[in-house]
């Protein structure tokens, strides 16, 4: 994490003084992005920056379910399961997913390139069934549309 | 159009979110206006539009506001709640995507009137679009001279740091946000004391929904007085409501206090899905009870309307069910993301939500046993009052709501092993 201490300076610019310890879930979105997951040598290096006790860097990454500890596949597919996307469909989508790509949600393809998982709301009810392709939406999904976003990143 | 528009009102277009388009629009003209007023005579007017909250919980924001005593030299925070995460709520999200300089327009007047320095934007971590959007406009406006420095011909300078959640649902609790800006695990925080008297860094913290900041630019711009001609006498103005399930035409729509909700639904929303007959409604987000449709035939989109009726407009996430949708894997769901997002803080809620979860799938696997209706009902008035915030409450009027309406399913799964209905969830055509 140390080459990315300039971008948190930066950050740190940007927020009031004595909001260090505000930094750590940024500084953790910023970590995963550049490594894909944090590790540990991530926290001891972020702890020694911000000067936060370990216990509350350890306490963040282990509540927020979208920071990782290990690395998934290459694209990660987030399927919506909460209540507007499964009336439309979602638990169709979930399990064509789960035959297409041979795993359960959670799981990893042995090649590496997929990992998928199951969430709650992601705020696109109006376009339901809704998935994330990584970072973006993926909205008013079909098995079609589905099949070619996978063969598209295979 | 379901009545007259004070947010949703202009075309949206690739370009409609940029500064030069919304200055196109008379954008910042108000805030030029708001800087010639006294601060105190933007609250009051604030409170004279009588502007109920859209968060969820429809408290005044004139009156939130006013427990703030803006003293020179102290600190004072604003938080924007963009963490929306209420199931079938995805209005705040417009916002941000298409009127992104409304809001900071509406914040720059906000932290003016209440002497706030630093303010920020709270928005969940899964939305990529609003976060660009909305950093975008923030970009725009400090290379504009809007923010970080005086705003010109005046004295008055703003910050705003848009602050990225990590998929919680808790941190759309205002103590919770707050507590996931300090860098913790964002518990939420007992009352009193007040948020807007001890919030961010126990400084005064005021945190408003996104929808409700962004209906201050036009309470300024046109006065309260005007503002209070859209809609009731005792709802005030619009509520973008975000409409999804089985229905023709899903959507943002913004929706005039008093206007006819069957009307709403059955031409503005083009009706039900495939020609459906309509089973019930949650009105605004999942945590509001469940209405059937004989029970809002006669009923306006207003919060006088809806509440004697024993439910609420809440976030304006409207979810509407057609004829044949299975109640009890409907409960399921619900039950399993209140499981999911329960912060494990309080130990009704924490204990409470797997319960319910594991009687409700007992119940779906069909090893449901007759108590289990009964065990519902008590866990959700056990966790009724007894925890910090107000998740376990919620989960429990969806419960309730829910068991009271349509008993009789749950009844019958759990005899008979099988759902009453076929068991889905989708409305096919």
């Amino acid at each position: 994490m140390k080459h990315l201490i300039p971008e948190f300076e930066r950050m740190k610019a940007r927020f009031p003084a004595g909001f260090d310890s505000s930094l750590v879930l940024p500084c953790l979105h910023r970590i995963q992005a550049d490594r894909g997951f944090v590790a540990d040598e991530d926290i001891v290096g972020l702890c020694e920056y911000l000067k936060v006790p370990r216990i509350q860097v350890e306490e963040v990454l282990s509540y927020y379910t979208m920071l990782r500890r290990e690395g998934i596949g290459k694209t990660h597919l987030q399927v919506c399961r909460n209540i507007a996307c499964s009336m439309r469909g979602a638990e169709d989508v979930i399990e064509h997913a789960c035959k297409r790509l041979g795993v359960k949600p959670g799981q990893t393809t042995a090649d590496g390139k997929f990992t998928l998982s199951t969430v709650e709301c992601l705020g696109s009810c109006g376009t339901a069934p809704v998935l994330m392709v990584n970072d973006a939406y993926h909205e008013n999904m079909t098995l079609e549309k589905l099949d070619a976003l996978i063969a598209g990143l295979s | 159009m379901p009545g007259r528009q004070l947010i949703m009102n202009f075309e949206v277009t690739p370009a409609s979110h940029t500064l030069a388009d919304y200055r196109a629009r008379g954008g910042y003209e108000t805030l030029v206006k708001a800087l010639g007023m006294a601060p105190a005579d933007i609250t009051k007017e604030v409170t004279a539009s009588g502007l109920l909250g859209h968060g969820g919980a429809a408290f005044p924001v004139g009156r939130k506001w006013g427990v703030m005593k803006p003293n020179p030299g102290e600190i004072h925070y604003l938080c924007a709640n963009a963490d929306e995460g209420e199931p079938g709520t995805f209005k705040d999200r417009w916002i941000l995507e298409h009127a992104p300089h409304l809001l900071v327009e509406s914040m720059l007047i906000t932290s003016y009137a209440l002497g706030v320095r630093h303010a920020f934007v709270y928005i969940r971590g899964e939305f990529d679009l609003p976060y660009r959007r909305i950093q975008g406009a923030i970009d725009e406006a400090y290379a504009a001279g809007l923010l970080g420095k005086p705003v010109p011909g005046s004295d008055f300078a703003l910050d705003i740091v848009v602050y990225r959640g990590a998929g919680s649902y808790v941190c759309g609790e205002a103590s919770g946000l707050i507590t996931s800006i300090e860098g913790r695990k964002p518990y939420p925080r007992n009352r009193p004391p007040r948020l807007t008297v001890k919030g961010l860094f126990q400084k005064p913290t005021v945190i408003n929904n996104v929808e409700s900041l962004a209906n201050i630019t036009g309470i300024i711009r046109m006065g309260a007085e005007e503002f209070r001609k859209v809609g009731t006498a005792k709802s005030p103005g619009t509520q973008l409501i975000s409409i999804s399930g089985h229905i023709a035409k899903p959507g943002v729509y913004e929706v005039e206090y008093g206007y006819s909700w069957a009307k709403f639904l059955d031409e503005d929303c083009g009706g039900m899905l495939h020609g459906a007959k309509m089973k019930c409604v949650v009105p605004g987000g999942i945590s509001t009870k469940v209405l059937t449709r004989p029970e809002i035939e006669n009923l306006t989109l207003s919060h006088e309307s809806v509440n004697p009726a024993g439910s609420g407009l809440g976030s304006g996430g409207m979810i509407v069910i057609a004829e044949g949708t299975c109640m009890v894997r409907l409960l399921q769901v619900l039950l399993r993301f209140y499981h999911h997002e329960s912060c494990g803080q309080c130990t009704p809620c924490r204990e409470g939500m797997g319960w319910m979860h594991r009687i409700i799938d007992r119940i779906v696997a069909g090893e449901g046993v007759p108590d289990d209706i009964e065990r519902l009902y008590a866990i959700s008035h056990a966790n009724d009052g007894t925890t910090i915030c107000g998740m376990g409450d919620a989960a429990g009027f969806a419960t309730v709501g829910i068991l009271n309406k349509f008993r009789d399913e749950f009844e019958y799964w759990i005899a008979n092993k099988r759902s009453k209905m076929d068991g889905r969830l989708e409305c096919r055509a």
